[in-house]
């Protein structure tokens, strides 16, 4: 199924988690990862009942992390809801089998009835490679090659491929298909604008993540994005964008910076070795920052900002980060429900002529 | 305040034996603070290969994780060819960007040349500035004749190493409170 984004419905608007199994800093304590995989479907299942439109699960195999098998995750999440996309966030494809990936996404795309979406990256820490059995040193080739594969698979049904980093396939037929022939495969992109770029060679869309900064920097990185794809005989209109970030809202701007920096900075802390320093957090409440942290209506207005200067269809929302108690992102999914996204949706919808 | 004293080269000893002094000295006369010293002769380094810090292993992995686990890095480096010692940029390399932000750092160059006295301003000092140091901007320059086996002969230098020592102390102490400040103008 080729992605269909319909401008008269507006910005699209989802969650999505890294699946991190972090403490909460306010007490120190860490639930189970069973109770945190459970709040991740609940999580799910409340996005689905406010009329989100997707809820993606990421791939980590490091310490302080509990969806390695994201794709499992997903399966539950499909079961339990009914109209939101579901997909990763992302799956490595570097340290996977294409062939297997593709098998239990077009699987996950007939429990959910054509719900399903993939988002393949290369990963950001680099444990996984021993962990799984790769050596380092093929950390660019291994993605291309999968990357590749991945997209061939979705296109034919009966494979037929060589390559460096998996033996090779004849006459394959790779099953199950998904509901609607194919599923939306996604490159997602971190903050360096060499991975934009070859991403617009491929010309397919693009998941661009940005955890802070201006949002001017990250609109050269999406029009770099386009005019590539465009200078490789891809058509910009058609590849879809997806921006993803950081999201926390509260009554003002500072109780909402309040409330969410001791789980970015702690979380950071363990997962990367280094905390957000709070000078650039505090300039993340700024209107044309890309975090989209404040009160309501100051949430609105970035978003608003975004899409206006990024023109992408679809923004996920970051929200769980480093503990985050579920009772907060209960609330934050209550405020998107009744105030942001009835607003995001009326001023990004194009109006009929 | 963590402290750690590096010294970054393995070969010779006048780096070495200027960085004990300065561990020896802080251990000494502050022993309020925690002072480590990593002679970078006595480990087993592996080449930096890109990964997170946190995912080296045995040495690498203590050198970078006592790195980043200071608030005062007081480096010791020898001039190798124009520049510092590959050993010591592996060391650099093995970090992530901005790691030195919020921490001070001193340097105490040995050399056996006078003509090397401004290496580290054009050497040294950028990689520091990029690293997002503190950078202590006087820094001790140290040649041979000062040295008598592994012993600091000259009292001037003793002197100038008890200032570099002083000095980053201070300036810690000062960014410290900065930040103190500046997290109650923030109000998060």
């Amino acid at each position: 199924m080729e992605l269909q984004f319909d401008a008269n419905k507006g910005l699209e608007f989802g969650l999505y988690t890294l699946g991190d199994h972090l403490p909460d800093p306010a007490t120190g304590r860490r639930i189970s990862a069973e109770q945190r995989i459970q709040e991740i479907i609940q999580l799910a299942t409340l996005a689905d009942q406010a009329g989100l439109d997707f809820f993606s699960v990421g791939e980590s195999h490091q310490e302080g992390f509990a969806t390695q098998a994201h794709a499992v995750v997903l399966s539950a999440v499909a079961q339990a809801t009914r109209q939101i996309r579901v997909s990763s966030t992302s799956t490595i494809i570097s340290t996977s089998d294409p062939v297997r990936v593709y098998e239990n996404f077009a699987t996950l795309d007939l429990i959910s009835g054509g719900r399903a979406e993939i988002v393949a990256g290369r990963a950001s820490r680099i444990g996984l490679f021993e962990l799984l059995g790769y050596d380092i040193r093929d950390y660019e080739d291994l993605y291309e090659e999968k990357f590749e594969l991945l997209l061939q698979i979705n296109r034919e049904e009966v494979v037929n491929w060589e390559g460096k980093f998996r033996a090779p396939l004849r006459e394959a037929r790779i099953l199950p298909r998904p509901v609607g022939g194919t599923l939306p495969i996604w490159r997602a992109v971190g903050g360096s604008v060499g991975s934009a770029v070859k991403a617009g060679r491929l010309g397919v869309p693009m998941v661009l993540a940005h955890l802070g900064g201006p949002v001017s920097s990250f609109k050269g990185m999406i029009d770099v994005y386009r005019e590539t794809a465009a200078e490789h005989g891809h058509d910009p209109a058609k590849l879809p964008v997806a921006t993803a970030g950081f999201f926390h809202v509260a009554d003002s701007s500072q109780q909402a910076l309040r409330e969410l920096y001791p789980h970015i900075n702690e979380g950071m802390k363990i997962t990367n070795g280094r905390g957000f320093p709070k000078q650039l957090f505090a300039q993340g409440v700024d209107p044309h920052n890309v975090m989209n942290i404040g009160s309501p209506q100051e949430i609105i207005e970035k978003i608003l900002y975004q899409h206006e200067q990024f023109g992408m269809q679809r923004y996920i929302a970051q929200m769980d980060f480093g503990g985050v108690p579920f009772e907060r992102l209960q609330h934050n999914i209550e405020v998107i429900a009744g105030e942001i996204l009835p607003a995001v949706r009326k001023y990004t919808r194009k109006e009929a002529a | 305040m963590k402290i750690v004293v590096l010294s970054g080269s393995i070969a010779g000893s006048k780096t070495r034996s200027a960085a004990r002094y300065t561990a020896e000295y802080l251990q000494e006369h502050y022993a309020e603070h925690e002072t480590a010293l990593i002679d970078l002769a006595e480990y087993a380094m592996e080449f930096a290969d890109g990964r997170n810090y946190l995912d080296y292993r045995g040495d690498t992995g203590m050198v970078a994780q006592s790195i980043m686990a200071s608030d005062i890095l007081l480096l010791g480096s020898p001039i190798y060819q124009a520049s510092i010692p590959g050993v010591l940029k592996n060391v650099f390399d093995l970090l992530p960007g901005d790691a030195l932000r919020d921490k001070v750092v001193g340097m105490f160059i040995t050399a056996g040349s006078q003509r090397h006295n401004l290496i580290p301003e054009i050497q040294l000092k950028p990689i520091l500035s990029y690293l997002k140091a503190h950078i202590v901007e006087t820094y001790v320059f140290i040649e041979e004749r000062s040295f008598q086996g592994s012993s600091i002969v000259d009292d001037d230098v003793r002197f100038r190493l008890q200032r570099l020592i002083d000095d980053a102390l201070t300036l810690a102490d000062v960014y410290a409170r900065v930040r103190e400040l500046k997290d109650e103008q923030y109000g998060f």
